[in-house]
């Protein structure tokens, strides 16, 4: 079936659904910013970038309420069936998951501030380039959804894998560290934490990636293979 | 169209294969086949001048009051063909009923209405018989308790609503085995529409239901399965969950999301 849509006989309705996608395209946006500027500020040690972060997450949960609200008087108003149906259910459900990812993000920013930068820790070398693998996750999942791209949302869900991959290595790496070294234990423990919360932005970014292709092809996603997560205690 | 079938229905009460309807000249339906069980309320959807008056109609030979009307293919009532000359029309049209758009009861009391049936069809041997054909048809239809006290008031006094249910009621007093209704909420309120699709949950089984409708959230709230005409042919046929969740076919999809035209 052809997956590009043709405009409503009632022009308004069209209005709603790209003021919807606007929407869901900044928070989004904001999102990826968010993770990016919180690894940035851990890279640089830069706390007035943390705390631009954790104060930009206001603006990420009022968005979600926004898009909240539109959808349910959208869904009252227009009575919307099959693929509109399915956006608006999808939309929905990647406000409330993009929410999640700003917490993420904001809890890493929070940890920046709390982190002795003196503490040199070279087991965590991998987080940047796990950051970058994550933030592409979330702009492949938003790109996936401005596009109607159900083939992206499958290429997002697989990359998830490197994300878990990541995350298993730096996990080891900081034990073992610790261990080695129990005065690194506090930064260490933070760093950990890190990478945990960018696992869990990566499994978000598959939820948004799962929520498009049902939107899209009107049925979910088949179970993927995935990085054996979850080996390591949760920060959440 | 052919995997509509494929699961050729023993179950089916009425099956239609290839059938094809011409107003003169004109080919109005194009070769439809569709099967319907007891089970499944069917509704028909499709944009105006689709066919699906003229399909339901060939259901019970209304067509043949139609003097250009021409039906070809093959249309079983339990395994009959309704077509075959052996078979009695006027018999056919009790055993598949129908509700029209407007509601038209007779200019008679609400008690000759519903007993109009039963007596030509002679259903009831006695007056007592007749008096309780009548008042199982009007419980039945959900408008006894409303009318009960003056039965012999006409029928065209009552409400819209209730007249459609005064019709439902006379369709069913000749205890028929189908009942087909074509936009039977059409000229009705939210309430009494709201009534109408109670009724059809509480007839589901003890009938089969054909709904011809154009209001798509009534074809998803009283039906289990759908059929989406276009140009008279049938585009798609699957459960009602599925045609408006995820459509197989593009066309059906603009049609239901707004899109058509
Ligand atoms: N009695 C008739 N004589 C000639 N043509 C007719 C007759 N009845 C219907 N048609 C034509 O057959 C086609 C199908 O009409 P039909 O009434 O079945 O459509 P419909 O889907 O029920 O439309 P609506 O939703 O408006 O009731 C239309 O092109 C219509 O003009
Ligand atoms: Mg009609």
């Amino acid at each position: 079936m052809n997956h590009s849509l043709n405009e409503h006989t009632l022009k308004a309705f069209d209005g709603d659904l790209i003021t919807l996608r606007g929407l869901i395209a900044e928070i989004g946006g904001r999102a990826e910013k968010a993770v990016e500027g919180a690894m940035a500020a851990l890279a640089n040690n830069d706390h007035d970038l943390a705390r631009q972060v954790v104060e930009g997450d206001k603006r990420i949960d009022a968005l979600e309420e926004q898009i909240d609200r539109m959808v349910i008087q959208t869904i009252a108003l227009r009575a919307p069936m099959a693929d509109d149906l399915r956006e608006l259910v999808a939309a929905l459900k990647i406000s409330g998951v993009v929410e999640r990812i700003g917490d993420y993000a904001k809890n890493i920013a929070k940890r920046v501030l709390l982190i002795d930068a003196d503490q040199q820790i070279d087991a965590a070398r991998l987080l940047p380039a796990m950051a970058d693998a994550t933030r592409q996750l979330v702009d492949d999942a938003f790109t996936a959804f401005a596009k109607r791209d159900a083939d992206l949302a499958v290429a997002v869900c697989a990359q998830d894998k490197t994300v878990d991959d990541f995350y298993n290595s730096i996990f080891r790496a900081l034990i073992a560290h610790m261990i080695e070294y129990p005065e690194h234990v506090g930064a260490g423990t933070h760093l950990l934490f890190i990478a945990k919360n960018l696992e869990r932005i990566g499994d978000h970014a598959t939820n948004v990636a799962e929520m498009v292709y049902f939107a899209v092809m009107g049925q979910s996603m088949n179970e993927r293979e995935r990085g054996d997560d979850a080996l390591a205690p949760g920060s959440d | 169209m052919l995997d509509n079938l494929a699961s050729a229905n023993t179950k089916a009460k009425m099956s239609a294969r290839d059938v094809r309807v011409f107003y003169g000249p004109k080919e109005a339906i194009k070769g439809v086949s569709i099967d319907i069980d007891m089970d499944n309320v069917v509704a028909f959807i499709g944009p105006s001048g689709c066919g699906k008056s003229t399909f339901l109609r060939t259901l019970n030979r209304m067509n043949d009051t139609i003097p250009i009307a021409r039906v070809e293919g093959d249309i079983t009532l339990d395994g009959e063909n309704i077509y075959s000359s052996s078979m009695d029309v006027v018999q056919l049209r009790a055993r598949v009923g129908m509700v029209f758009q407007k509601p038209n009861p007779f200019p008679k009391s609400i008690y000759d209405n519903v007993a109009y049936g039963p007596r030509i069809h002679g259903l009831a041997p006695n007056k007592a018989e007749l008096d309780q054909i009548v008042e199982n048809s009007l419980v039945r239809a959900g408008l006894w308790n409303e009318v009960k006290d003056r039965l012999q008031d006409s029928g065209t006094a009552l409400s819209g609503g209730q007249q459609q249910r005064l019709c439902i009621a006379r369709a069913i007093a000749v205890d028929p085995e189908v009942i087909l209704m074509d936009e039977p909420c059409s000229a009705l309120d939210p309430i009494a529409t709201a009534k109408i699709e109670e009724l059809i949950h509480e007839l589901r089984g003890r009938y089969a239901i054909v709904i011809v409708t154009h209001n798509m959230q009534q074809a998803a709230r009283v039906s289990q399965k759908t059929a989406f005409f276009h140009l008279g042919t049938m585009v798609e046929y699957g459960d009602t969950s599925d045609i408006f969740t995820n459509p197989r076919e593009e066309r059906t999809r603009d049609y239901i999301t707004g899109r058509y035209g």
